[in-house]
């Protein structure tokens, strides 16, 4: 195997494993969010407005890390800062 | 097939033929409309029984932003409301245009994003000198101990750039989603993707607008309006909710 097709393997698998950590773990733990949100929720209707806000927000800060995975998944599939140096050592 | 819409030109400015990617020509787009719709919407604007629909809808839009903010920050909501409802007002246009096809949303590209995040950036000093003066305002970076000053400054600025991140990450996944699908089934599937990218543009728009707001409305003057001198030192915290 030459350079560019073992970098494009690898870039693939690890985009690949980026993606199911990340989904995986942040999935996890936005369900804990929303379970103990619903929680309170069912507990004291009253407080549904503040409630459901900071849960929204408290959801979308757990989220970011699934999202800087997403974003590095796609950089390595689609930007890949090394194929151009994969590619110039190709040709030598 | 990765929409970088900062690379693709639109069109070529005639005179000085300068070329205009996509991420600027849509977000001049969505500027154009923004103000036609606000032009017409407050062009006749009267108080009495009968106002017009346009009216009536721009009050709704107002009345809900500002009944948001004054859930959060409970005083000052004035000075909050326009750069607040102009971020959301802007983000959520964006990202509903997406469902018209072929139409680039700029909320796509880390540019626009990074640019609303850094006025967020700017916005924290402002509105904390603004509230809390410059000594309080500058004694938040130093608010346990000394020691955590380059921790503190470098919070503010990582707070900021995720919210970009996180704005750019979710309409960016939204729109490879719905090409995707439409490489493979381009029936039906589709749209309840885009049915989901519209409630998640939706959420991300409210959510960046109440982000920035709690990161503006974070420094705050204390109770008695004491605006820059030093906090009284209090021996222990009293909880008298209770």
């Amino acid at each position: 195997m030459d350079l560019v097709a073992i970098l494009g393997a690898i870039s693939i698998f690890t985009a690949g494993l980026t993606l199911a950590v990340g989904a995986g773990a942040v999935g996890l733990a936005e369900g804990f969010a929303v379970a103990s949100g619903l929680t309170s929720l069912a507990q004291q209707p009253d407080e549904a407005g503040s409630i459901s806000r900071t849960m929204f927000i408290s959801l979308a800060i757990v989220e970011t890390s699934a999202i800087y995975c997403f974003v590095v998944t796609m950089i390595l599939l689609f930007a890949n800062p090394f194929w151009q140096y994969a590619i110039e050592q190709a040709a030598k | 097939m990765l929409e970088i819409y900062d690379k693709q030109v639109a069109f070529y400015l005639p005179y000085w033929n300068i070329p205009v990617n996509w991420t600027i020509a849509s977000t001049w787009i969505v500027m154009v409309v923004l103000m036609i719709v606000s032009w017409l919407a407050t062009r006749h604007l009267k108080t009495g029984k009968t106002v017009s629909h346009w009216q009536t809808a721009m009050e709704v839009i107002v009345k809900g932003i500002y009944g948001q903010i004054n859930e959060v920050t409970k005083s000052n909501v004035m000075s909050y409301l326009p750069f607040i409802g102009t971020l959301f007002i802007f983000i959520l246009t964006c990202n509903i245009l997406t469902i018209i096809p072929t139409f680039k949303t700029p909320t796509a590209s880390l540019s626009t994003t990074m640019a609303l995040a850094s006025m967020v950036l700017v916005g924290v000093p402002f509105f904390g000198i603004k509230n809390a003066g410059v000594k309080r305002y500058l004694k938040k970076y130093i608010e346990p101990s000394p020691a955590m000053l380059p921790f503190n400054i470098l919070s503010e600025i990582t707070s900021t750039g995720s919210m970009a991140v996180r704005l750019f990450g979710n309409v960016l996944s939204g729109v490879i989603i719905g090409s995707i699908c439409m490489m493979l089934v381009p029936f039906i599937l589709p749209l309840p993707m885009q049915v989901l990218g519209l409630f998640t543009g939706m959420i991300q728009a409210y959510i960046f607008a109440m982000l920035a707001l709690m990161y503006v409305s974070s420094v705050h003057a204390d109770e008695d309006g004491n605006k820059s001198a030093a906090l009284p030192e209090k021996p222990f915290e009293t909880d008298e909710t209770l």
